[in-house]
């Protein structure tokens, strides 16, 4: 038998991230690597655990692979548990309706079977593409208080940047009237962070009447969300306070990677009281050998820096040889720079070779097309030869030979 | 390949450690920035296939027991074997033990219900890379009874306590054992002995009987004509470590590269408790040359010549060099160490200095605040 659970949490984590480009070519966007020694889902689900509930299904679609290997039994969030747990949720075959998770809604609806085994009061929603810290049972004790039927976590954004995002209205008792995906005239400032604690009776019986509709996307934002309000259920705007970003696009990864170097950006990573859980990586303490010249870094386990490394973030195993310089850049596991290679404003994926001499990215004051600057991107077990050059905002998914390759 | 047993004594030598041992097992004591002696122990054991390990303990293993949990870093908890620990079953008229086969008595029943063919025993205070695969086939091809794993080597002071040597015939059998021998160089023992199961009971029972209870003088100088001894040359990396001295220089061999790649290679890594720290992070002006550092630390400061561990915070301005700083260490702005080896959650506050040199490291205790 299964016990009752007060609460759990369903995150989605099927999408592809196709604004990640290369960096998302063969593994979902919740898997990419983020701040040194995580992944992008780490960060909801250490907060699941650090907010006490105990049972989260992951909906897993685009290339879940690598993702499933991740999460395996949940062990290092601490939930591998006999009642509850983690759980992965493939779309699977059924009797009749078979289909891929056609919408966010679609993917909750499709495994209605799977949240009420446990009979829960409230189920939380969350997806896998956001970086912050969030105690979601202080936004529970919120949504009881306000005897609500769907609560919806926002946060303030500057007024100029209101378009981009879901914005809620809402009266003074923080109850919202008008919920607009993308405004142009935007009426607020208050954008969805993407995260809804419901009761699950309401939004089961919302689930199967989107379902219904041949003309719904099944998507929350688009559909579940304003059916509820049209109805005039109970809807209320959580206000968060703190650090929250979506790293969905190449410049906002490497932005919140660089956050991370920052002291005032009000992310903590160091406390004991709400740590972010990853899988660890087995390997030694790293080596920083004696010509290294380390400034506003971050670097993980089983490193070898020799060269030069300034505001950026090194993975477990990657290695920076002398001579080497990388500045203002995101290294991933078991990436190799070799000597005298500079890689600048760059996002080099796993297991990738930057060789000897090799010109990776470069400053955006040193370039002379300016509104054609960006980060560079090289993706996965990529081979970039000797003396070769790759210009900024350049992706990179082939190898590229070197000078004296051709020889 | 046949079932092997592990046995791991936990407490071997610990008296020579001083105030590192005064509260924790030789198994316990930190090593390598990130690890625990047992964790190498343990790790060759099970990258030799070995999953079943007992662990003997005798006193002060409470943080042993805290390190080891149900063992599930190791992958040792089983539902079956796995990890076992043994502490002193204490009868009234049972004595602490005072040498490896005593300790082997207290575990008998544990051994006699193993269904291993080949048992393999390890101190923690012999630190390398060792694949025990490679012993137990030169085992089995000699149809030896006991095997001891012995690297040739400079006897130098600082290891020169309980140190055996043996010698042997021109076919590597084992034919005397000296304890403590008045020469510079030998054939060291590393306290790894791969022996027949079934012969380890009745060399346990026969201890009992006859009441000797060292393995090196009740089996390795007493029964060599007896058994069929032989000994495996190790050539790789060994830690020896036998006394503060010797804890400090090797901890600073780390730092050479190629010890490193001998104790860390790829193909064998080595497990640990995990703390799910951050990376580590670098300041404004950190500083950091010839270090080996662990995760968790925020260094701020200068950091030469240093192994640094877990969680450890060096502040802006302080100097810290050719010293080991166990786990937590928080050293404040603008204070210098120089050859210092702090114990775990040592705390020097602002613009102090502390000294010791290479040959004798200066060292502080646990939660110490300077």
């Amino acid at each position: 038998m299964i016990l009752k659970k007060e609460w759990i949490a369903m995150l989605l984590a099927g999408g592809q991230g196709s604004r990640l480009y290369a960096l998302t070519r063969d593994i979902a966007k919740p898997a990419v690597p983020f701040g040194g020694k995580y992944r992008i889902i780490d960060f909801p689900l250490s907060n699941c655990v650090n907010s006490g509930i105990d049972t989260v299904g992951v909906l897993t679609q685009y290339q879940p692979l690598e993702l499933n290997e991740y999460l395996g039994k949940g062990q290092p969030w601490d939930l591998d548990r006999i009642n509850g747990g983690l759980y992965t949720l493939p779309p699977y075959q059924k009797s009749s309706n078979s289909d891929w998770y056609t919408g966010t809604a679609n993917a909750i609806y499709q495994n209605i079977n799977f949240i009420d085994r446990y009979d829960p009061e409230y189920v939380v929603i969350l997806s896998g593409d956001h970086i912050y810290k969030m105690d979601y049972s202080k936004m529970l004790d919120f949504h009881k208080q306000k005897d609500a039927d769907c609560t919806i976590a926002v946060m303030e954004v500057p007024w100029e940047e209101a378009p981009r995002f879901g914005i809620m209205a809402c009266d003074e008792d923080k109850r919202i009237y008008e919920f607009a995906e993308k405004p142009k005239q935007p009426k607020s400032n208050l954008a969805s962070m993407g995260i809804y604690i419901f009761s699950w009776s309401k939004l089961k019986k919302y689930l199967e009447q989107d379902e219904a509709d041949p003309q719904s996307e099944n998507d929350f934002g688009k559909n579940v969300i304003p059916a509820m309000l049209d109805n005039g259920e109970r809807m209320y705007a959580y206000a968060f306070q703190g650090y929250w970003k979506d790293v969905g696009t190449i410049d906002s990864l490497w932005e919140a990677n660089m956050d991370l170097l920052n002291p005032n950006v009000p992310l903590d990573l160091y406390d004991d009281n709400w740590k972010i859980y990853a899988k660890n990586p087995v390997m030694p303490p790293q080596y920083v050998a004696e010509n290294a010249k380390i400034q506003n870094a971050m670097i993980s386990e089983g490193c070898t820096v020799e060269g030069d490394v300034d505001f950026s973030v090194l993975f477990p195993g990657a290695v920076v040889e002398e001579g080497a310089v990388v500045h203002d850049s995101i290294v991933m596991p078991g990436s190799v720079i070799k000597s005298g290679a500079v890689v600048e404003y760059s996002i080099i994926a796993e297991n990738v070779t930057i060789d000897k001499n090799a010109r990776v990215g470069c400053r955006p004051e040193n370039t002379e097309d300016k509104d054609n600057w960006g980060v560079t991107v090289i993706a996965k077990g990529i081979h970039i030869g000797k003396d070769v050059s790759v210009p900024p905002k350049a992706m990179i998914e082939q190898d590229i030979p070197g000078g004296e390759d051709n020889e | 390949m046949s079932k092997i047993l592990g046995i791991v004594f936990s407490n071997m030598h610990d008296i020579r450690m001083g105030k590192i041992t005064e509260h924790r097992t030789m198994a316990s004591v930190p090593f390598g920035g990130r690890y625990r002696l047992i964790d190498f122990v343990l790790s060759n054991l099970i990258n030799s296939g070995v999953q079943d390990v007992g662990v003997i303990a005798k006193s002060n293993f409470q943080s042993l027991m805290d390190h080891l949990g149900t063992g599930k870093e190791w992958d040792l908890s089983r539902k079956k074997g796995g990890l076992t620990i043994l502490p002193p079953y204490a009868t009234h008229e049972a004595v602490f033990y005072r040498g490896r086969l005593e300790a082997l008595g207290n575990a008998l029943s544990y051994i006699r219900a193993s269904k291993a063919e080949l048992v393999v025993m390890t101190d923690c205070d012999n630190i390398a890379s060792i694949d025990y695969a490679e012993v137990i086939r030169y085992h089995k091809e000699r149809k030896a009874d006991v095997t001891v794993v012995y690297k040739n080597k400079p006897i130098t002071d600082s290891i020169h306590y309980d140190v055996t040597t043996i010698s042997m015939d021109e076919d590597n059998r084992v034919n005397a054992a000296y304890v403590n021998p008045e020469s510079d160089q030998g054939n060291v023992l590393l306290n790894m002995t791969i022996i027949d199961k079934k012969l380890l009971e009745r060399i346990i029972s026969d201890a009992a009987s006859a009441n000797f209870y060292s393995f090196t003088n009740g089996v390795l100088q007493r029964g060599n004509q007896r058994l069929k001894i032989y000994g495996y040359e190790f050539n790789g990396y060994v830690a020896d470590l036998k006394s503060l001295q010797s804890y400090y220089d090797c901890s600073m061999e780390l730092l050479d590269p190629k010890v490193r790649t001998e104790l860390f290679p790829r193909e064998r890594p080595v497990y640990t408790k995990v703390r799910d720290e951050v990376p580590v992070r670098y300041g404004i002006n950190a500083h950091t040359k010839n270090s080996m550092i662990a995760d968790g630390c925020i260094i701020e400061g200068s950091v030469e010549n240093s192994i640094i561990f877990r969680g450890v915070k060096v502040g802006r301005g302080a100097v810290v060099k050719n010293s080991i700083l166990m786990q937590g260490t928080w050293v404040g702005e603008n204070s210098r160490l120089d050859g210092v080896v702090t114990d775990k959650n040592v705390m020097i506050r602002d613009a102090k200095t502390l000294m010791g040199c290479k040959e004798y490291p200066f060292f502080i205790e646990k939660g110490t605040i300077v």
